[in-house]
């Protein structure tokens, strides 16, 4: 029984890791229509410069990650209203060929620099640090840290959009983009914020990524997918549904990983495309 | 205060207005009647920014702003009531008329003065803007346009498929606000209450004036048959 309520407690944190891969996804889609195959990459990207800060600088992840956080800002402002604003307009297909070819180059790129060898954000004791809980149940901090920032995010994030002259803007963007200029919103400067603040989102995922497991360069697509599919199975439309729907995927590849080491992901998977069968607009869309 | 010299508007290699000379001044109602293309709406579009236009073919207040992004059109001062409304849907309508004021241009009205004019949209603050009647909608996108405090305010077809009691209402309201000086381009299917609505007319067909003058002063006939051209 414990050992039940343990993969259920563990599958909750893990899921908050997933959760903050899938926001930042979340978002993106929410105020542009954009799909951007490269999310995964962009979280490795993010784990991988933190390393670096971390090992070069000799500094703590969280500095490292304070580090992160503006550059990521600009980096997104920059992507979109560099490249990714010149993709988008009625025809969803640039978007996706672009940030598919921004995936290869990211993969590739991290190859030349850091090699195919797998590594991990030095942390020291923080990995290894946990919470007695009871008889048989503790929980790690790590997990349990990543678990309320994933919470903080989604709590920053909806507050921003629902409570906020530019969260307004976002929403009206995403509505009527025509009608939403009418209003003197400038669009372009509008979905570069909203990158910007999609890639924050990463940094912090991307940093609690590397500190919490391994990475290599080319683990980017399967990211992506635990990010799609939490946000599917949440439904488009609040960052609370795509909070669920990362707590949903993780407890189910923790239940997985407990009826055997090798079910994890498939229990996943399966979990994903379960939701899919029944709910296809996924468990809570937003209805207005 | 507007003033349009031969302007011409494309959609790719199809060219829709033909050198349009437009003049609006302050104070001054002029409505747009005019067939199904005829290039209305397009004429709209190239005054607001949504589609390019020359540059010194559109002057607002003594700027060339012809070409500019429609944003900074609408900071300049121009808002518009768009046909078919076009409210953002997933927001409330208190939140759809904060996004009229998102140029935080200053002026008369704020959020209690639109409330104040249209009181349904007081009570119904807090709905989301696709559970109000038509009617309602188009207040809410009245009030919207009012909120950007405008120099010239453009109602595009703001009676199409309401009821005729409430196209009464709605320019009853506009009447209100009209005695206050309000400079406006409407757009009208209904060519009498253009006629009974506006100081001068303006008649499109194909892309050109076919016809322009004082409301009161324009015989049906001439109407008629700039309208149709026959």
């Amino acid at each position: 029984m414990i050992a039940w309520i343990d993969t259920i407690v563990q599958g909750v944190l893990l899921g908050g890791l997933y959760a903050l891969f899938a926001m930042g996804l979340s978002l993106m889609f929410g105020v542009m229509r954009l799909v951007n195959i490269a999310h995964g990459d962009f979280i490795l990207l993010a784990a991988f410069a933190g390393m670096a800060l971390v090992a070069g600088l000799g500094v703590s992840p969280g500095v490292a990650l304070l580090v992160l956080m503006p550059l990521a800002f600009a980096f997104g402002y920059g992507l979109q209203r560099g490249v990714l604003n010149f993709a988008l307009g009625r025809d969803i297909l640039p978007p996706l060929l672009i940030t598919f070819g921004l995936s290869i180059v990211i993969q590739n790129a991290l190859l030349q620099i850091f090699s195919a060898d797998t590594r991990s954000i030095q942390a020291g004791a923080l990995v290894t640090a946990s919470l007695h809980l009871g008889e048989g149940l503790a929980v790690g901090w790590l997990p349990l840290m990543i678990f309320v920032s994933a919470i903080a995010v989604a709590l920053a994030l909806q507050w921003l959009f629902g409570a906020t002259r530019i969260g307004r803007a976002f929403r009206a963007a995403a509505d009527d983009s025509e009608a939403a200029q009418l209003m003197g919103v400038d669009n372009r400067h509008i979905y570069a914020l909203a990158t910007a603040i999609a890639m924050v989102v990463v940094a912090i995922a991307g940093v609690f990524h590397g500190i919490r497991t391994t990475i290599a360069p080319t683990d980017g697509p399967a990211l992506l997918l635990y990010a799609f599919e939490a946000v599917v199975i949440g439904g488009l439309g609040s960052f609370w549904g795509t909070f669920a729907g990362g707590v949903i995927l993780g407890v189910a590849q923790s239940i997985g990983f407990r009826l055997d080491p090798g079910w994890g992901i498939l229990v996943g998977h399966l979990a994903f495309l379960a939701v899919l069968l029944v709910k296809p607009n996924g468990l809570f869309p937003k209805t207005r | 205060m507007l003033a349009t010299h031969n302007l011409t508007a494309f959609y790719g290699d199809f060219q829709a207005l033909f050198g349009i000379d437009l003049q609006v001044d302050a104070g001054e109602i002029v409505s747009i009647i005019g067939a199904n293309g005829a290039g209305k709406s397009t004429f709209l579009k190239t005054i607001t920014g949504l589609l390019k236009a020359p540059r010194n073919a559109v002057r607002f207040e003594g700027r060339d702003i012809g070409g500019m992004p429609a944003h900074q059109i609408a900071q300049a001062g121009i808002a518009m009531v768009p046909e078919g409304r076009r409210l953002f849907a997933s927001l409330s309508v208190e939140e759809n008329l904060k996004m009229g004021a998102y140029t935080r241009r200053q002026g008369r009205f704020d959020l209690d003065a639109v409330y104040a004019l249209l009181p349904v949209l007081k009570e119904k603050r807090t709905q989301p803007s696709t559970s109000l009647s038509g009617g309602q909608q188009q207040m809410a996108a009245i009030g919207r346009a009012l909120l950007a405090n405008p120099r010239l305010l453009i109602c595009d077809e703001i009676s199409l498929g309401l009821a005729p009691i409430v196209v009464k209402e709605i320019y009853e309201i506009l009447g209100r606000i009209r005695k206050e000086g309000l400079t406006a381009i409407i757009v009208e299917q209904d060519v009498g209450m253009a006629r009974l609505f506006s100081d001068r007319l303006y008649c499109f067909q194909e892309g050109r004036v076919s016809l322009s003058g004082r409301s009161d002063a324009l015989s049906h006939e001439a109407i008629s048959k700039a309208y149709f051209g026959v």
